[in-house]
């Protein structure tokens, strides 16, 4: 069968499991000495250009309870909507800007945290500009195969407007949950694994 | 942007198969699934730049016993206790290609089955020679490799007696944020594999077997340390960015 197509499969997804700490974020745990420092903590330099913002936000599971045992990671372009990364082919990314960061979610109050830029705004794939907002990546125990979300942010209200994907979202009746709550600190992200305000999460 | 000097595929990920490989979010038999598995379907967006794009890791932010787990958190001198392996094996994609710069991180219990955490309270001690983490890149065959020591099984508040087989938890960056991947690796031959509730929540045999780390003679060290082979895929990506790409973007 010469023309059949042979791809390989991809690894299956197991859950970070409650000892997600121990790989990812050892110094935050408490095992120090192994790693200089967690990454993922600093995504900021005294040279980032654009507006500083914290973001802070809880992860939720289906009785209202903070997971306090989850890690999130997240992905964003700078403040000219450029990301980061090799695969980035529209310009130069700001070179004091990681765009990534990791936080583990607090043992005790479920918060996790992040310093970072307003991200700028990026086309879709067919040119379509979306508003600015925070790609999101959730693991933790009980979590099989880690979630992909994304936050809005709540003063932008006419870029929010016309986001395809919030907008077909807002349609449905769920893109509220995407859109984060402005605070004296910053922004706060509250993300609901169940119930009637479920998240919106992404097969991307 | 000038054009790539080497080729390598650039474009959107292949989907991902969730309803017949990966595990389903709700799998009852795994208790925490239950209240943090979303109920909803997952909604499929386009992948766009905030996707395919990802952070980079090198070589260079690498410390030089980040993946020796046995002396990186061992006092002068010492070393854990515990069988000593070799694990190692090559990140590809789906069309077999090998993937360089992967950040590969892991974790593990101890050889008595107890992890350096302050959440774990299982009775077997802890080892002060061995803290249960490791991380490397991959080089540009794709290839990885730690040294540590076999984790133990220990048991779990989930069903009446439940325990986890040998397992290492992987945490996987690709060349893109949509590749992202966790997982864990257990050892051939463990009765517990086929009993744990966790790898249960994968659906098909077939997707348990690429989890399954094989006893691999030619790599051990002899006098010294056992080798396991785990090779790991990743999603594949077309060759071609965005194939709509409009004019001017």
């Amino acid at each position: 069968m010469a023309n059949e197509p042979e791809y390989l499969d991809e690894t299956p997804s197991q859950t970070a499991g409650p000892y997600v700490h121990i790989g990812t974020v050892p110094n935050f745990l408490g095992i120090e000495g192994v790693y200089a420092e967690d990454l993922g903590a600093r995504m900021l330099d005294e040279h980032t250009k654009g507006e500083r913002i914290t973001i802070t936000g809880r992860v939720l599971d289906g009785v209202g309870a903070p997971l306090r045992d989850a890690i999130v990671e997240i992905w964003q372009p700078d403040a000219a909507g450029l990301f980061p990364s090799p695969e980035e082919r529209r310009g130069a990314a700001d070179p004091h800007f990681t765009g990534w960061g990791r936080s583990a979610c607090d043992f005790d109050t479920g918060l996790f945290r992040f310093a970072t830029i307003r991200p700028g705004r990026v086309p879709l794939p067919d040119g379509r500009l979306q508003a600015p907002h925070v790609n999101f990546w959730i693991a933790a125990r009980g979590v099989n195969i880690a979630l992909h979300t994304r936050m809005y942010f709540p003063d932008e209200a006419a870029a929010n407007a016309e986001d395809p994907i919030l907008a077909r979202l807002m349609a449905e009746g769920r893109g509220e949950t995407l859109i984060a709550e402005k605070t004296d600190e910053g922004f706060h992200f509250e993300i609901r694994l169940q119930g009637h305000r479920e998240t919106v999460f992404f097969d991307v | 942007m000038s054009d790539d000097v080497t080729p390598r595929p650039r474009g959107s990920f292949y989907p991902r198969r969730r309803d017949d490989w990966h595990p389903p979010a709700l799998a009852p038999r795994y208790r925490s699934s239950t209240l943090r598995a979303p109920r909803r379907a997952l909604i499929s967006i386009p992948q766009g730049w905030g996707e395919i794009t990802g952070p980079v890791f090198g070589q260079n932010m690498l410390g030089e016993l980040d993946n020796d787990l046995l002396r990186n958190f061992a006092r002068p001198g010492e070393s854990p206790i515990g069988e000593r392996i070799i694990v190692h094996g090559r990140v590809l994609d789906q069309d077999a290609r090998p993937v360089p710069g992967v950040l590969v991180e892991i974790w593990q219990a101890n050889a008595g089955g107890r992890y350096r955490h302050k959440k774990d309270g299982y009775t077997a001690p802890l080892d002060p020679n061995f803290a249960g983490l490791g991380r490397t890149v991959t080089d540009a065959e794709g290839h990885y490799e730690f040294r540590t020591i076999r984790p133990g099984p220990y048991p779990w508040p989930n069903g009446p007696n439940d325990w986890r087989p040998s397992h290492i938890h992987f945490s996987l960056f690709g060349s893109g944020f949509a590749q992202r991947l966790i997982t864990q690796m257990y050892f051939e031959g463990d009765p517990l594999i086929e009993r744990c509730p966790i790898v249960n929540t994968i659906p098909d045999p077939a997707a348990v077997d690429m989890l399954v780390a094989r006893l691999d003679m030619n790599a051990s060290l002899p006098m010294d340390a056992l080798a396991w082979r785990f090779d790991i895929v990743l999603r594949g990506r077309r060759s071609t960015y965005f194939e709509n790409r409009p004019e001017g973007n």
